[in-house]
């Protein structure tokens, strides 16, 4: 049977109203609530639904983060992960982590731990970023099914359903792959009682990126954060001539 | 008398029940557990919570849910069926509960303090397997104890239970019986003989539907409408010997040792309401403007918020401390009905002072502060009127002092 790793990020709930951080430099995340990134959540309930129908044999969750991470892992655990992977990033460190340090971890400790496959969220809330499933994949040299909405596993191959801009995609892979889940892919359970005690009981190893022999040397600077500008008011035009006249006007048409 | 004869003195007189003994914070897992509650909450609870009150409708699919979840069962032991969590998680997942929807918060406390948790706690392996294993994942049990003539008064209930060969024939009327209409299972206190007064009283587990059974009418509350109250009227209702819960004659003491657990739910109940309230309030307060300002920069309604809130984290702190208690002692009459008094008259001011602030939108349904404030109400009176809290809280302390 094979095994899954699952990557979860600590974000800022996406309920929370963000507010940029007086010195421009980031956004404020002291005292915010944070909750596992939502289409992480979909990847951690797509694992644990393939465990259930007997396709996966272990679950293993990773994040990478601050000490706080920890708390995304045990709500994998809590939803039905079996051991959990803290690789501890923190202060300015953290700052500057990107896809491409988070990929080239991920793939380390898929190696380490001979899974078959990869499942994340198709993008992390805060940045965005839609590159670490696609980057992990090329580290690993393995095929990849990202934005999948259905995933049918057989015993050496994934028949996935990829929603694109044109519509639906259906694939075959290879296994083992790296999966990136997108929205329309399952709905994650809530973590049962009883499922959130036996987490506790459930491991969680801690290691750093040295331990893994990955650099996490900043390859960008931060130079500022800014709120978007405030949208202007839009403006009624009485008919189509008077629409291409502001068109020109604006310079938007030749 | 030097200082240190004073000072033993002191300690020999100080009864030990003052003494500090609990954390304030929430271990990791509770947390997890509230985030969880809250989120369901959220979900599934606070947008038809309104709908619930209106139509005085019982939320099916959620309690489906919560059952699912393990949260009509969080302190049944898992060789049951249930969730094997303490009592403070039954407290903070009730707060959340309620916090969504106070009915639903109603239904899910009483379940777990007056039904699975009194079968738990004193029936037999045989009675476990019919009465609580069935209903720790989504199907209601009841209490009914109180009757039309005799709510504070318990010892003087007047349902009679006649031993007729194997069995009990049941007669009387039961009221106020919380989740009455969608239960499967009932206990039932009687008197074997009213001349033992309080003595006689005696628990019967009773299967619904059962011939000579009949429930009531739902009855049109002011408040926590989402959940169902009915009477229970008795007649010829015949139950076996062996569906007795715990001793005959020892139903009273067995009926208050779980009011006290009781107290610790509703009170949580009465934080979930208090604290929804608040949140409406504050968040009103700071969009709300008049003479050119928003309102939460008046001391008049900075003034409200923190008496607001200074109430609601007393009462708080209270229930955490008896929902630990519970779990620990064989008797917290005390520290529950402290808890349940504070926390009852906590979300009585709360939600009043939340109309308040919300001036005439408090009124209409349009906000939930009036539907708060309803809910509220009832945290008063079941479970224990606050005046008979007020006097096991007064009888408890001369009690102490006296030893």
């Amino acid at each position: 049977m094979a095994r899954v790793l699952v990557g979860v990020k600590r974000v800022i709930d996406y309920a929370v109203k963000i507010r940029v951080k007086p010195d421009k430099k980031g956004v404020v995340t002291d005292g915010v609530k944070h909750s596992m990134n939502p289409f992480d959540e979909i990847a951690v309930e797509e694992a644990v639904r393939m465990k259930e129908k007997k396709l996966v044999s272990e679950i293993i969750a990773v994040s990478c983060g601050p000490v706080q991470s920890q708390e995304v892992i045990r709500t994998a655990l809590a939803m039905g992960v079996d051991k959990g992977i803290h690789v501890e990033v923190s202060g300015p460190e953290y700052e500057t982590l990107q896809p491409i340090h988070v990929s080239k971890i991920l793939a380390k400790i898929a190696q380490n731990e001979k899974v078959d496959l990869v499942i994340v969220g198709k993008q992390a809330i805060d940045d965005d970023s839609n590159q670490t499933a696609q980057m992990t994949a090329a580290v690993l040299d393995w095929p990849q099914a990202t934005f999948a909405s259905k995933i049918e596993k057989g015993d050496k191959e994934l028949t996935v359903t990829r929603e694109v801009d044109g519509g639906l995609e259906t694939i075959k892979c290879k296994i083992p792959a790296v999966i990136s889940a997108d929205l329309r892919l399952n709905e994650p359970r809530y973590a049962t009682l009883p499922n959130i005690m036996k987490a506790k009981k459930k491991p969680i190893t801690k290691v750093t990126p040295k331990d893994l022999g990955v650099d996490i040397s900043p390859r960008i600077e931060i130079l500022s954060v800014e709120d978007p500008p405030v949208r202007q008011a839009g403006v009624i035009l009485p008919d189509v001539d008077a629409l291409v006249t502001k068109l020109k006007e604006g310079g938007h048409v030749p | 008398m030097s200082l240190r004869v004073f000072s033993k003195c002191i300690l020999n007189v100080t009864p030990k029940p003052f003494s500090r003994s609990f954390t304030i914070n929430l271990s990791e897992e509770h947390l997890i557990l509230q985030k969880t509650c809250r989120s369901f909450a959220e979900t599934e609870l606070k947008p038809v919570a309104s709908q619930f009150d209106k139509e005085q409708k019982f939320p099916v699919e959620q309690i489906k849910k919560m059952g699912e979840l393990g949260l009509l069962s969080v302190n049944v032991p898992e060789r049951w069926g249930g969730s094997g969590q303490d009592r403070l998680a039954l407290a903070v997942g009730v707060e959340e509960i309620a916090r969504g929807c106070g009915g639903t918060g109603a239904i899910m406390s009483i379940h777990n303090t007056l039904y699975v948790n009194l079968v738990e706690r004193c029936g037999t392996d045989k009675q476990k397997e019919q009465f609580l294993k069935p209903f720790t994942c989504g199907i209601l049990g009841s209490f009914a104890l109180s009757e039309p003539d005799a709510g504070s008064d318990v010892g003087s209930i007047s349902t009679t239970a006649t031993l007729d060969g194997d069995s009990y024939i049941l007669n009387g009327t039961k009221s106020w019986v919380t989740n009455g209409l969608e239960a499967k299972g009932a206990v039932v206190f009687a008197t074997v003989d009213k001349t033992l007064k309080h003595k006689g009283i005696t628990g019967f587990l009773v299967p619904i539907p059962s011939p000579g059974l009949i429930l009531g009418q739902n009855e049109d509350k002011l408040g926590i409408r989402a959940s169902s109250t009915c009477t229970f009227t008795l007649e010829d209702l015949r139950i076996p010997k062996e569906n007795v819960l715990g001793e005959v004659g020892g139903g009273f003491k067995m009926a208050m040792i779980q009011l006290d657990e009781a107290r610790v739910g509703i009170a949580a109940q009465a934080l979930g309401i208090a604290q929804a309230a608040l949140e409406t309030a504050v968040a009103y307060a700071a969009q709300r403007k008049t003479f050119g300002q928003t309102i939460n920069q008046y001391q008049a309604v900075k003034l409200k918020i923190a008496n607001m809130a200074l109430h609601l984290e007393s009462a708080r702190l209270l229930v955490w401390r008896a929902a630990v208690l519970c779990d620990k002692s064989d008797r917290t009459s005390k520290q529950s009905s402290m808890a349940k008094l504070a926390a009852s008259e906590a979300s009585a001011y709360i939600t009043h002072s939340a109309i308040q602030i919300l001036g005439g939108m408090g009124y209409v349904s349009n906000m939930p502060a009036e539907r708060h404030y309803r809910d509220a109400r009832i945290t008063e009176i079941y479970g224990g009127i606050s005046d008979i809290q007020r006097l096991i809280i007064g009888e408890a302390i001369i009690e102490e002092y006296r030893q």
